[in-house]
Parts: C-alpha cells; structure tokens; sequence
C-alpha cells in the first residue's frame, strides 16, 4: 500500500515563538476570538486612560487610517508614493473650505471631498504611471509638493496660516467636540480601514495587484490592465487618505499647508516599510509605532527624529520587509 | 530700467542659480548612471557640503582669511570630506541592497537622506547658521545692470569643476571606466575593471561637486541650515532629468535651462514668484511625461 501523504503533525506546532503564536491564531473561530478582544481593548482604552493619552491613541488610530490607505499603493500595488500627504490635504481642506466658506454641512461636504480626492487620484495617476518606479516617486513627491504650494498661495485655502474655526460636526443635535468622541471616531474609521484592507487584499484587484507587483509583464500576459488596477490603487489610497484628512480637519479645527508637508508623507511611509508593506497587523504596528515611539522618546528632543531615522535605515538594511512581513505564496 | 536690461539681469541671476543646480544635477546623473539609482540623499550631502565648508571656513580663516582663497581652501577641503561621506554611505548603505528589489533601494536612499537630515537637525538645534565671509558686495556696474564680483567667480568656479568633469570622463583610464560602468557592468566585469572601485569614485566626485556647490552657495547667500538641500535636491534632479539623465552634458544643460527658466519664469505675469516652485515642479512633471529621456538622454526601453 502506498504510504498516505504526510499529513501537518497535530498538537503542538513547530517554529520560533512568533510562528507559533501566529499558528494558534489561525483557525476563524480563534481570530474572531483575538479580533473580539481587541476591539474591547479599542472601546474600554479611553475610560482607562488620561486626556493625554486618549488624544495622543487618536492620533495613533488616524495614522492607521492613513498608514493602510499608503499600504494600498506601496504595499499591495508597489508604487512608491512620495506625496501621500497630498490625499490626506485635498480630504481636510475640501471639508474646511465647503463648510467654512460655503456654509455646507460637515455631512453633506463629505462626498464632495472623496469625490475630490478620487479625482486628485486619477489626475496624479494618470500621466505618471507608466513611468519608471523612481520616476514615479519623485513625480509624486512634486505633486505632494505642488499641492502643498497651491494651499499656500491661494487665497480660499486661507494662504501659508491656513483655515481655522471649522465648525464641529454634529448628529442628530450631538456635537462631536469632546475629545473622547473623536477617540471613537478615529476608532470607528480605523476598523473600517482594516476590514476594507482585508477585504481587498482577498479580492480579485488585491491579486492582480500582487501580479503586478511581482511581475508586471507577466500579469499583462495574463489579461491583466496593469494601468487601470494601478490607477485603481491610487484612488482606493487617495480616498483612504481623504477620510483620514476630513476627520483630522474638523477634529483640529484649524488646518495648515505644513501639516502636510513631505515629512508628513515620508512618515506615514515610514510606518509602513518599518510594519512591513503589504502586511496589516505590520502597518498598523508601524502606525502605532510612529506616533507613540516620538512620545516615548520626548526626553531625547531632537535626536529622537535621528533614532527614527536611523531605525529606518538599520530596518532596510537587515529586515527589508518590515518588522511583522507579509507571508503569501 | 529698460526691459533689455532687466532681460540680461535676468540672465545673470539665471545663470548663478543654473549652476548650483547644474552642479548637483552632475552627482544625480552620474549616480543614476553606473547603478541606476535615485539618490534620493544627494541634496542632503549638498547641505552636508555646505556645512563641511562652513566648518573648513572656521578652519582656515585664520591663516587664509575669510576672503577668496579661504573659501577656496574650504570649498577643497568639503568636497574631500563629503567625498568620502558619499563613498561611505554607497558601501555602507546602497552596496549591499543593489541586488535588493527596486522599492527596497529606493526606500534606503530615503533613510540615508533623512538620517543626514536629522543629523543636521540635532547638531544645529535647527536653527539658520550665518555662513560668515569677506566677500564684500563689489561687483561691475554696466549701465543699470549689476553684476556682482561674487556671481562672476562663482559661475566661473562651477565652469571650471564642470569642464574638469567632463575631460575626466572623457580623457582619463577612470573616466572611460565609468562610461563602461554605466552601459554594462557584468562585461565590464569580465574584462577586469574593477567596477566597485569605479562605483565609488563616482559616488567620491558627485558628492564632491554637491559639497562644492553647497559650501558656494552658504558663501553666496551667507546662511545654511539642515533643510536647505531638499528643494535644491529636487530641483537639481529636475535639471537631470530636463538634460537627460544618465547623460553629463544633459545635467549641466538641464541645471543651466533650468536656473534661467526659473529666473525669467518668476517675470512671467500671473507666475508670481510665490509659484516659482510650482513651476519647476510642473516642468518635472510634464519632461517625465511626454519626454523622460530628456534632452541628450538616449532612449532605453526599460520597464520597472
């Protein structure tokens, strides 16, 4: 009798303490069970926790937003994105100046501003994706800066000191304004991040956009439009981008062209490449890593941005995919 | 003022901004030429020159002086020290990932260029350091036209450099190798050039020019900060990339076209100068798009 196939060993898994910890999680029911858990965690934190902190995780939970939108292009499409921060302005200063300047309601603006944003999507993508990656990214870095530039110069952007005194949004007669509400909110909107990221990681686009990645002659071989699931990545970045801008505006109230400057971008980057691109527990560690680690870090002043730099560059040298990296065969 | 006067004035500043970026547009292109790479940390080893020459400048002033000859010397003694930065930070940080995808080495280049940056940062406190000298503010008086002592020697100095540049490459055993280095390595290789040895050289006399241009411009506009390479690094790399990049000539071409072009492009009604960036930017954009083989590039069908 032929011997059967060799079936996975039972009982006790092999691998390194972080294989194994990942083996325990990987049936649906245990992963219900963790994700349960931590959204517990997300809604019990701010009860816990002082002002202080409760604001500083809101900052935290936006850059996850952000941060997933970013992985989007970078990680699942692989186009490196220099001027994400530009998505992240169109969303905040399209909701400051409609409900500034035109009396709109918060609500009612928000539509005009992914619609905004998609556009700005595929105006930056259009024309530059057939270019070389390089290219790519450092026409995107001119954009980040263009649109930077232009918030500056024009007059209804409210020029280099920006907008301030965007009303707070209300619902149903609540006014969000506390910062424990925005806590929620942010909260709210990184969980819809993560599902939509999972969700399109498993659809049809998030492997052709692994195609793509991996081989972009051989995907078009295989029917694949690599210009249309690459501009697809840019819009599905930039509206990620844009919610996070939109909450951020009205949640600071005052916005300004150097909030989104190509520090801003180059550190939502950051988040990812230090996670691993393409991973999302990895981004949203990294998201969380980059706002918290500056906070821990308070006492070294200046140096701290010299650390984080330094850790990038140590990270691209002896772990290039990232701290928690994707595993996909 | 006439307007032919207000034209060659023009021409004249044109000319002093085209060679700052002509200068560190020749480290981009060279690069770009023997491994492909966008460095993205060249601007930063511009600021690094700028700050080495200040450096050099407290160094020797009090023997030299803070006049010609002491900028001079300083200027020699950034571009060796930044030199060897550059060749440093290739074996430390490009050498080995040039094997390593694409967005890897890109990425790295991005952290070697902020490290710089931050590094800078901590050591300044990110203040404006005042970059001291005796230049004076002499120069010739043609009609209304004035031209300064201080913009003559330096486009004179940034010919000099490039005309060294270009019978380098063009006369010398190292130069030729270069030129081989960029076309193909592994025959290169094989007909025992030692290709290490020329990538370094390379990264040794672009990120020399940089700090040439740099340690100028602190002595020219008389302060330097941590942030001062960014724009230039991009704007210098829009200059390579409107010459043609890979191509030397196309790099001190593209700085020259684009120095003037922003020059004359600030007169231009409705282009106020608070949009002179935008503008340079708009040019990068819309070179890559219809032509990104630039002037003098040649045509290479790659795809990434």
């Amino acid at each position: 009798m032929a011997n059967p196939t060799p079936v996975a060993p039972e009982g006790r898994p092999r691998g390194n303490l972080a294989q194994r910890l990942y083996a325990a999680f990987d049936s649906p029911g245990r992963r219900r069970a963790l994700h349960l858990v931590l959204l517990a965690i997300l809604i019990v934190t701010p009860w816990l926790s002082s002002q202080y902190v409760t604001v500083i995780l809101t900052n935290a939970l936006l850059y996850v937003v952000l941060c997933l939108g970013l992985n989007v292009v970078v990680g699942y499409a692989g186009l490196l994105d220099l001027g994400y921060a530009a998505f992240f302005a169109v969303g905040a200063y399209t909701i400051g100046i409609l409900t500034q300047q035109f009396g709109f309601n918060f609500w009612a603006a928000i539509p005009f501003a992914l619609l905004a944003a998609a556009l700005a999507g595929v105006i930056i993508g259009g024309p530059t994706l057939r270019l070389r990656s390089d290219y790519l990214a450092i026409v995107t870095l001119g954009f980040g800066e263009i649109v930077r530039f232009t918030a500056r110069n024009l007059e209804i952007t409210g020029g280099a000191s920006g907008l301030s005194h965007i009303p707070e949004p209300s619902l149903f007669g609540w006014y969000i304004d506390s910062s424990i509400d925005f806590y929620y909110v942010f909260a709210a909107l990184a969980v819809l991040a993560y599902i939509a990221s999972q969700r399109l990681f498993d659809s049809r686009l998030g492997r052709a956009w692994l195609y793509v990645r991996h081989d972009e002659d051989a995907a078009e071989a295989m029917g694949i439009n690599r210009v249309a699931v690459k501009l697809a990545a840019y819009v599905i970045g930039a509206i990620f981008g844009a919610v996070g801008g939109i909450f951020f505006s009205v949640n600071l109230g005052a916005i300004s062209p150097e909030s989104f400057s190509f520090q801003q971008s180059v550190l939502i980057l950051m988040a990812v490449v230090l996670g691993g691109m393409g991973k999302i527990p990895g981004v949203i560690l990294g998201a969380f890593i980059v706002v918290l680690g500056p906070e821990l870090l308070r006492e070294f002043d200046t140096l701290r941005l010299l650390i984080f730099a330094v850790l990038l560059l140590l990270i691209m040298l002896f772990r290039p995919s990232g701290i928690w990296p994707e595993k996909r065969s | 003022m006439t307007w032919y006067d207000s034209l060659l004035q023009q021409l004249a500043d044109g000319l002093v901004l085209g060679s700052f970026y002509a200068l560190v547009a020749l480290g981009y292109t060279m690069v770009f030429g023997v491994i492909k790479l966008l460095n993205f940390a060249h601007g930063d080893l511009y600021m690094t020159g700028a700050f080495a020459g200040f450096g050099g400048l407290s160094l020797v002033s009090g023997v030299l002086g803070a006049g010609w000859l002491g900028i001079f010397v300083a200027m020699l003694l950034a571009m060796l020290a930044v030199g060897c930065l550059g060749v440093v930070i290739e074996r430390i940080a490009y050498h080995p990932m040039l094997a390593a995808p694409r967005l890897s080495i890109l990425i790295t280049a991005l952290a070697v260029s902020l490290v710089l940056q931050n590094a800078a940062l901590s050591l300044t406190g990110g203040q404006y350091t005042a970059f001291r000298t005796d230049l004076g503010f002499g120069g010739l008086s043609l009609g209304n036209l004035f031209i300064s002592y201080n913009q003559i020697v330096l486009v004179a100095t940034a010919a000099v450099l490039m005309i060294a540049l270009e019978l380098f490459v063009s006369k010398t055993l190292y130069g030729r190798a270069m030129r081989a280095v960029a076309i193909d390595k592994d025959m290169c290789r094989m007909l025992g050039i030692n290709v290490s040895a020329v990538i370094a050289i390379t990264f040794f006399i672009g990120s020399g020019l940089a700090a040439a241009a740099g340690t100028m411009a602190g002595a020219y506009y008389g302060s330097i900060w941590y942030f001062m390479g960014f724009l230039i690094g991009l704007k210098a790399f829009t200059a390579a990339v409107i010459g043609g990049i890979g191509s030397i000539t196309g790099a001190m071409l593209g700085g020259l076209i684009l120095g003037l072009l922003e020059s004359f492009g600030t007169h231009i009604p409705f282009i106020g100068s608070e949009w002179k960036d935008v503008f340079t930017f708009a040019i990068l954009i819309l070179v890559l798009v219809f032509k990104p083989t630039g002037l003098l590039g040649k045509s290479e069908v790659e795809r990434m």
